[in-house]
């Protein structure tokens, strides 16, 4: 089993590819059969200290249909200067600067090491990077004055020749136009009307047929930046001029009267953002970034009346059907976000407010596009800024870690389909002949956008074994999959990421163990939680709980080791020993349970979800919990009311939070003053410690998560409590007053309820 | 009173035509015209000495040119003149009696016409007809159309005529006039009769003179101290023998029309001398009225003219200036108005402003309770209430419903009945006087907020080419410092704002916390909303430095503009909702250059055509393109967004269209065409000064209440009206007037008179709501007689030509000619049927009061909206259109007729503007300088044989041919000459609400032919008949109607 946990990590930091089997059954119906699709956990961009890009074009395969890329898996015939495909078996060529290859002159690509290669390829003008920054002014003071330095400071964190943007809205739209001198101007649009790409464009002025007059002009430069430059310029040109004009900005001046909402046109600047960048660098990696302090208003995409008195909908009315404008906003942020999407420009969210502020509408903005989405109480709180700073932070090699324009083209062996792809994409409907026609998620292509990227970026990306039962394992024993990310890098240089992975096939009849023995346990547990988010957003939540809680039983029978209805005999292998729990955890997780979650927070926490690596996954989905004492070094504990003891600290990290909590004594010492005496030094360093590591975290999360000191007893103890498997509740009196833990007001069931529930029925001979 | 008939009559030849012989157009002569004749008319009231002497000046003048005659002539004639005015004072009643001068006219006349024949007489005869030809024309007259081709002269090819002018007459005027050719020789394709001057024939004409002068008896030749005339005078205008003379002498030598020279038959015109003269008219009234203070306390009683200064002592009616009537006397019976076919219209300029001798009008507060008013009709407290039952309630004036009084109003009645508090209360004592409304009266129930200004300024290419835009720029950085504020306050209560616009809109932020103006493009023209609200209107003081920024950047930001697209609605549509976010009144200033062609709401296209002329869709070019803007008016006068117009066209931009809004929105439209910084910068710049500053009120509504037997039922002026009776405007200025008409719907009775009350409630520049009330008693009559005799002409015109103006909107301008024309002959046979005494059909009597109505009819009918010639645009046409719509009575009044004064006869010593003399080339001596001005335009016209010295001293250069054509201003020279000029410009410039364009005219210049187009009482150019040739087809439509 070592060797396979070894094989899995290596690949991992190798190719970025998490697969839920490492073995593939051989056949469809012994896939289907394994209840846990065929899938992988994809981090196109993952960093790679080792990896130097080459600077030359990949060699393409000459089938039309296939285009794969050269590959270690290759056959390669030295002396002929041939090359078989390993998808399609085409043979090529090579082309003529390959002249001098032979076994011991290998191009990196044919090495078995480069399995994942980096090119940096010359293709079409470098455009610099765009950003566009959409400010709601509907702000309190202290808000937008926090929001205004935080602008002002993102200047000097951009790329120098990256081009800005600001538009700004309240009742009305303002785009700013930069290039002016003296007067500020402005452009003006109404709030409430929802405009076309093109109106949009003439109004700014943006549209081409004005230049054709001026012939002169039109010749020297028939560059667009000319047009557009007027909007969008170079940071290092402009950027006093910008930091004024941030400095200026003032609340929206429109007065609200008493019991209302401020009108703010959220909709509406978004589309005008999109149609501007739409319209002057369609197809150049820009970013959208929209600031809103509150729900917009009014216009299209408003997602509640300006009246105070109508609450912002709740899970409570959209199951009621009572959400009036929901449906409605939720279209108007669709269409902004695939026209965005086609154009490669991203859109992120930075929320702050203690009220929701209609993610739930817009999350589709950041969703499809590959944007963030940052949800905070206000900007004026280091949560904010941190993270916003951390948008522009650089990766070990000092460029920035995000990436644009990407699109991601999986190509597969012939036993192979594609079913789908979970991640922060759009689907280019490239059919093909790899195409399964079953969907999971965003299925029916083999090509997908994603506008925007970072080394963390991860899709979970299903396939489909259509190899016929009783076929014979496909020749050569191995299938494989390649990936090629063609992206446009921060550095503006165009990029392709190829990897190509190969797993052997097994007849699920004779090699189940072999199977078994490869199953991913993690990575089958984030695919199937993807697919359960993904169902979420358009089911109902119980229907989701209860297909999971099928697959789970299905898999323990299939796998389990059981006496026909003697729940007592199920056991489980190692390699799946980890899976129910997990389950278990994610059906108490926020993705899938809404109650006492608004729209917005469950909307974003699936973005997150939907697009963090293995390991943030499953911190999302089981949070970590490490304790602190007397009694020997910090340890990771279980997640688990027992956990709680009074001479403990506990560090949870449950992705979006970090608590600290002081178990009871612990708390108590803590204010009798302990840690201020010399003598008690060591109480010092113990509260100390988890301080510490919560640093560390805090330092590389993105976002930021909510940093929570509590202590037993303390109303925000409620984070913890919600989170660990409420093994000792107020109904299981044996535990009641006992050393061993805390117990937790809730009627959830425990853990053990569940396993043994779960043993109960994947037993039963009547399911 | 005053009957003016038409000596005309007999043509001695023969012909036993009585008729018309006038009309031959002694006029046209022109020649002989000059010296003498005004001076007869002078006063009717009496023979006034004075007279003459004016005369003799003339006369020297004249003398010059053609008839050698007339100098001494005029001497004496003018003698006469006067006389006959005297007797028509007496016998006011019989106008036109006189018996003599019936006779006279009789002669038989047509015959004659031949040729030759006539001469010598001839000049008698001129001399009385004075309207009409001269007997031998007469005949034709007749024959022909009656109506007034008269050009057509003796011909007696009748033209089957019925129609009068319109029609397209072959051509009167045939230069070679025989006779017997009648139409003949029609050289002139006029259609109008009018135009055409029939020479020839008219010479024929001349013969009649004779007999003419039988009338009178006078020997031909001179005439002047006829015995006859006093008696004629009666009312006949006939006979002024004044002019004999001087026809005399100068028909046989002179052609006048030049044309026909040779031929020799001595015109038998009717001596323009003779017929009734505006100049004199108004220098009569002058001399008797302008001295005594007009003191309203009596009822129905006539005012002076409105060219005559006088003061105005408020003694319970309301000021002439406030509002003036066609008639002072109003018929009891719907059927005697019907008969006379004299409208009943008053003409209301509710805000006027006074001298400053004058008061302007109290301001009651009544607390609370806000004014008393009638219970059932609501008119106000007012110096006609009856107060009953020892004070507890008062019997209203209008309807005669009794209300209580309310309590704290109570007051004990004196012995005569009237409240011991009288003289207290203006609104018991006085007949204007303002209340300050309650919060009734306002709007949503709130007070009001102060009103703003909204500059809107086109920025296109061509506005900021034109240095428009800088020119706008800069004059605003010291004009904001005079916005209209309310008495004694410091500081204007008025906001400012700023737009600049082409296709786009620009706004601007110009709050005082700004160290520099923001600006905000709006580009969503088609869905027009204001971007920002705190910091576009604001307070010109506090925010002084960035105002002033703004308007230094403007015109650099948009130096290198290419844009030449505007809009115009949205700019409106702007303003408003600028003015709706405010939630104040308020006005617009939009300065504009072209016609709106980029896309948006109330985009226009270019319509021009002027082949629709003189067909019946002709009245399309004074309708709007689209009902869009009429829609938008509407909109704005419920906000209270008054808009002025300041255009710049270098070319058709649709007038008729543009002018919709400002037109209902009771604004102003000013018209530059092709604007030069050089020349029209002072001008405009002084309109602008002018109308930012004046007084203005704003969100106003006026009803006019009558008492019971008439009803206002038609009202005419620069509004919006959503009912029968409430004229609404957004804005109303010191300068707007509205005319009302009245009928009957019962009878009225002679003993209390008619009552009308004029209220409006607007708010003023400081944003308080008032109600300003006007009431003026006017008498009945149940004789046809005492109507006449209390007419006011230049009111009748006002109202005629406000009739007329809009007529053109929905009739064939041919239609509203005829109707008028129609109307007007009916209005003369009326009384001459029913008031003069019995005499010849021949004769032409005028009522004393209206004898200037065929002149001044004469004029409107030639005015360029009537009958535009073709260099009048469309858009001059419908700019006319509108601007009559709102003028008063002395505006009107000039601009029908203009003033013509002779600057070289100016008195350099004295103050006093030197005499005016009338309208005709006749009157101008090459020799001499004159200036003419209309109300739009001041004309120096310069004689070819001016001396040098004087065109040094008033031009700066040596001679006549170094004037330059482009002057707009006249050098400031330091000479008594050329500062007494100068002093009379300022003074005119001073009398007008806009600042009149001044174009200095050289004779026998291109340019004369613009400034002949003034010269009214001639044959213009484009067909309009001349004086004298009006008068006479006056007179036949008169005859025809009595016949």
């Amino acid at each position: 089993m070592a060797t396979y946990l070894e094989f899995i990590q290596q690949n991992e930091e190798r190719d970025g590819v998490r697969f839920s089997w490492n073995v593939w059954p051989s056949s469809r119906l012994e896939a289907t059969r394994m209840v846990v699709p065929l899938a992988c956990l994809l981090t196109p961009l993952k960093e790679r200290l080792d990896l130097p890009p080459v600077q030359y074009e990949p060699v393409l395969c000459s089938r039309p249909t296939c285009k794969a890329v050269l590959n270690p898996l290759c056959q390669v015939d030295y002396r002929a200067k041939l090359w078989a495909c390993n998808f399609c078996f085409q043979r090529n060529q090579f082309p003529p600067a390959y002249a001098g290859i032979s076994e011991v002159n290998q191009p990196a690509e044919l090495m078995p090491q480069f399995s994942t290669i980096e090119y940096i390829v010359q293709r079409g003008p470098q455009m610099p990077l765009i950003f566009l920054y959409v400010v709601d002014t509907c702000l309190e003071e202290e808000d937008l004055q926090a929001l205004k330095e935080s602008l002002q400071m993102s200047l000097s964190l951009l790329p120098p020749d990256a081009l800005v943007g600001l538009i700004t809205f309240g009742r009305m739209v303002q785009v700013h136009e930069l290039s002016c001198e003296g007067i500020s101007k402005s452009y003006v649009f109404r709030g409430t009307k929802d405009l076309t790409a093109k109106q949009i464009q003439d109004m700014l002025g943006l549209s081409r047929p004005a230049v054709p007059m001026q012939q002169g002009r039109s010749l020297q430069t028939p560059e667009q930046p000319v047009i557009s430059s007027r909007f969008l310029q170079p940071v290092h040109k402009i950027d006093m001029n910008l930091t004024d004009l941030l400095g200026e900005l003032q609340r929206d001046p429109w007065p609200v009267t008493q019991g209302k909402r401020p009108l703010r046109s959220t909709g509406v600047a978004l589309s005008i953002a999109v149609g501007l960048l739409e319209g002057t660098f369609p197809n150049t990696g820009a970013r959208i970034m929209l600031f809103t302090g509150g729900p917009p208003t009014q216009g299209p995409g408003m997602v509640v009346g300006d009246e105070l008195k109508t609450p912002i909908r709740s899970w409570h009315d959209i199951e009621k059907d009572n959400a009036r404008f929901m449906k409605k906003a939720t279209k108007h942020y669709e269409s902004l976000a695939n026209r965005s999407a086609a154009n490669g420009h991203c859109i992120d969210i930075y929320t702050c407010a203690l009220d929701q502020t209609g993610l739930l509408e817009m999350k589709c903005c950041a969703n499809l596009t590959g944007g963030h989405m940052v949800m905070g109480d206000s900007f004026n709180t280091s949560l904010f800024k941190q993270t916003f700073q951390r948008v522009f932070s650089k990766g070990y090699n000092g460029e920035f870690r995000m990436a644009f324009g990407a699109n991601l083209d999986v190509k597969t062996s012939r036993e192979l389909k594609i079913a789908g792809a979970i991640g922060p994409c759009i689907s280019l409907n490239a059919k093909g002949p790899c195409v399964s026609e079953n969907e999971l998620g965003i299925g029916g292509t083999s090509q997908w956008k994603i506008c925007s990227l970072d080394p963390s970026t991860t899709l979970a990306i299903y396939f489909e074994v259509v190899n016929q039962h009783n076929a014979p394992i496909p020749q050569g024993g191995r299938g494989a999959v390649q990936f090629v990310t063609q992206y446009q890098h921060s550095s503006t240089q165009r990029r392709i990421r190829v990897t190509t992975i190969a797993r052997n096939w097994a007849d699920a009849q004779t090699q189940l163990q072999h199977i078994e023995a490869a199953f991913d346990q993690e990575a089958a547990a984030v695919l199937m939680a993807r697919l359960g988010v993904y169902r979420a957003e358009s089911e109902e939540g119980p229907d989701v709980l209860r297909w999971l809680d099928r697959q789970l039983i299905r898999l323990c029978q299939k796998f389990g080791q059981y006496n026909k209805d003697d729940p007592n005999s199920f056991r489980l292998s190692e390699s799946f020993s980890l899976y129910p729990q997990f389950i278990f955890h994610l059906r108490r997780s926020p993705f899938l349970q809404v109650f006492n979650n608004s729209p917005d927070e469950s909307s974003y926490y699936r973005h997150h979800f939907a697009r963090q690596d293995l390991t943030q996954s499953l911190i999302m989905i089981q949070p970590i919990l490490y304790a602190y004492s007397f009694h020997g070094p910090p340890e990771p504990v279980l997640l688990d009311s027992s956990s709680i003891l009074p001479d403990r600290i506990l560090l949870m990290d449950t992705f979006f939070q970090i608590v600290i909590y002081l178990g009871e004594t612990i708390a108590q010492w803590q204010k009798a003053g302990y840690q201020d005496m010399p003598e008690y030094e060591n109480f010092k360093h113990l509260l100390q410690a988890p301080l510490d590591d919560a640093q560390e975290i805090l330092q590389t999360r993105f976002p930021m998560p909510r940093y929570v000191h509590t202590e037993h007893g303390g109303s925000q103890a409620r984070f913890l409590l919600s989170k660990v498997n409420p093994s000792q509740t107020h109904n299981n009196l044996y535990a009641w007053g006992q050393e061993s833990g805390s117990p937790i007001l809730t009627d959830d069931v425990s853990l053990q309820v569940f396993m043994d529930h779960l043993k109960k029925l994947a037993v039963s001979s009547a399911s | 009173m005053s009957v003016n008939q038409q000596a005309h009559t007999g043509p001695p030849y023969g012909q036993p035509q009585p008729g018309y012989q006038g009309y031959q157009q002694p006029a046209y002569g022109g020649q002989s015209l000059p010296g003498v004749p005004q001076a007869q008319y002078g006063a009717y009231n009496g023979p006034v000495p004075g007279y003459q002497q004016p005369v003799p000046p003339q006369g020297s003048l004249r003398a010059p040119p053609t008839s050698g005659a007339p100098p001494p002539a005029s001497g004496a004639s003018h003698p006469s003149g006067p006389l006959a005015y005297s007797q028509f004072e007496h016998g006011d009643v019989q106008n036109g009696i006189p018996a003599s001068a019936a006779p006279v006219q009789r002669p038989p006349a047509s015959q004659p016409f031949l040729p030759g024949s006539a001469p010598t007489p001839v000049s008698q005869i001129s001399t009385f007809q004075q309207y009409g030809p001269p007997p031998a024309s007469v005949q034709q007259l007749r024959n022909h159309m009656a109506g007034m081709t008269i050009g057509s002269t003796a011909a007696s090819a009748p033209p089957p005529a019925g129609l009068g002018y319109g029609a397209p007459r072959p051509p009167a005027m045939p230069g070679p006039p025989l006779p017997g050719q009648t139409v003949a020789a029609p050289p002139s394709s006029q259609p109008n009769h009018v135009s055409s001057p029939p020479p020839p024939s008219t010479m024929a004409g001349l013969h009649p003179g004779p007999p003419m002068s039988g009338l009178h008896g006078p020997p031909p030749p001179t005439h002047p101290p006829q015995p006859g005339y006093p008696m004629q005078q009666n009312g006949s205008f006939g006979q002024m023998r004044g002019p004999q003379p001087n026809y005399g002498g100068a028909y046989p030598g002179a052609p006048n029309y030049g044309s026909p020279p040779g031929p020799p038959p001595p015109p038998k015109r009717l001596d323009p001398d003779s017929i009734p003269s505006p100049i004199q008219v108004i220098e009569d009234d002058r001399n008797n009225r302008g001295s005594e203070p007009f003191v309203t306390g009596v009822r129905g009683q006539v005012p002076p003219l409105v060219t005559t200064n006088f003061l105005v002592k408020d003694q319970g009616n309301a000021s002439p200036r406030y509002i003036r009537c066609t008639s002072y006397n109003i018929p009891c019976t719907s059927d005697m108005a019907k008969q006379s076919q004299v409208p009943l219209a008053a003409v209301i300029k509710p805000l006027a402003a006074l001298p400053p001798e004058e008061t302007l009008p109290y301001l009651v507060d009544h607390g609370e309770s806000g004014p008393v008013r009638c219970n059932r009709c609501k008119a106000y407290m007012c110096p006609f209430m009856q107060f009953i039952e020892g004070g507890r309630r008062f019997q209203c004036c209008f309807c005669s419903c009794v209300t209580e009084v309310p309590p704290h109003y109570f007051q004990h009645l004196d012995h005569t009945g009237k409240r011991v508090d009288f003289y207290d209360r203006p609104e018991l004592s006085l007949g204007s006087y303002e209340f300050l409304a309650t919060v009734d009266y306002c709007k949503n129930n709130k007070f009001p907020s102060p009103p703003a200004f909204i500059f809107m300024i086109d920025v296109s290419y061509n506005a900021v080419k034109s240095g428009l835009v800088r020119l706008i720029c800069e004059e605003l950085k010291s004009l904001l410092d005079y916005l209209p504020r309310e008495g004694n306050m410091e500081e204007s209560a008025i906001r400012v704002g700023f737009v600049t616009y082409n296709k786009v809109l620009h706004f601007y932020n110009v709050k005082s916390s700004l160290a520099q103006p923001q600006m905000m493009v709006v580009s969503d023209v088609a869905d027009m909303f204001v971007p920002l609200l705190d910091g576009f209107l604001v307070n010109v003081n506090e925010s002084r430095t960035v105002i002033a920024s703004l308007l230094d950047q403007i015109p650099e930001m948009f130096a290198d503009t290419r844009e030449t697209e505007t809009v115009f609605a949205p700019v409106i549509q702007a303003g408003l909702e600028a003015l709706k976010a405010a939630e104040c009144a308020g006005k617009l200033f939009i300065f504009h250059t072209s016609l709106p062609i980029a896309e948006a709401p109330g985009k226009l296209k270019n319509r021009d055509d002027r082949k629709l002329i003189n067909t019946d869709k002709e009245k399309t070019l004074f309708q709007p393109q689209t009902s869009f803007y009429n829609n938008l008016a509407k909109d704005c006068v419920a906000q209270g967004c008054c808009v002025d117009l300041f255009l710049f066209p270098n070319q058709y931009l649709d007038v008729a269209t543009l002018g919709v809004v400002p037109y209902q929105t009771g604004g102003s439209i000013y018209k530059y065409a092709y604007f030069q910084l050089e020349t029209d910068q002072y001008r405009f710049l002084n309109d602008l000064r002018r109308d930012v500053q004046k007084e203005v009120g704003f969100d106003a509504v006026m009803r006019v209440r009558t008492s019971t037997g008439i009803r206002a039922t038609d009202f005419f002026g620069a509004f919006y009206m959503s009912n029968t009776t409430d004229v609404e405007m957004a804005g109303l200025d010191c300068d707007k007037t509205i005319t009302v008409e009245f009928k009957h719907d019962d009878k009225l009775s002679e003993d209390s008179g008619a009552l009308l009350q004029c209220a409006l409630l607007y708010t003023s520049c400081a944003g308080q709501r008032r109600l300003r009330i006007h009431n003026l008693s006017l008498n009945c009559c149940t004789q046809l007689a005492d109507l006449y005799r209390n007419c006011e002409t230049d009111t009748l015109i006002n109202y005629l030509a406000k009739f007329a103006y809009r007529g053109v909107l929905s009739s064939p301008v041919k239609t509203v000619r005829d109707a008028l024309i129609n109307q007007c002959a009916q209005i003369l046979a009326c009384y001459r049927k029913n008031c003069a005494s019995p005499s010849s059909a021949g004769q032409l009597i005028l009522p004393e009061c209206m004898k200037l109505l065929p002149v001044y009819l004469n004029c409107v009918l030639k005015s360029d909206v009537l009958q535009p010639g073709p260099e009048v645009t469309t858009d001059d046409r419908a700019y006319i259109r509108q601007l009559v719509t709102s003028m008063d009575v002395a505006e009107t009044n000039v601009f029908f007729y203009p003033r013509l004064l002779p600057l070289t006869k100016a008195d350099v010593d004295s103050d006093s503007l030197p005499a005016a003399i009338r309208n005709s080339e006749e009157r101008l001596s090459k020799g001499d300088i004159y200036l003419l001005e209309n109300g739009l335009n001041i004309f120096v016209w310069v004689g070819v044989s001016v001396q040098q010295g004087l065109i040094q001293n008033l031009f700066g250069v040596s001679s006549f041919s170094q004037i330059s054509n482009a002057l707009s201003t006249l050098p400031v020279l330091e000479n008594p000459f050329s500062k007494k000029v100068r002093s009379i410009v300022d003074m005119l410039q001073g009398q007008r609400s806009r600042y009149m364009k001044l174009i200095v005219v050289k004779q026998e210049d291109k340019l004369e032919m613009l400034f002949k187009h003034f010269l009214v009482e001639d044959k213009s150019l484009t067909g309009g008949a001349s004086y004298v040739d009006f008068l006479c087809h006056m007179h036949k439509e008169i005859r025809q109607l009595l016949s």
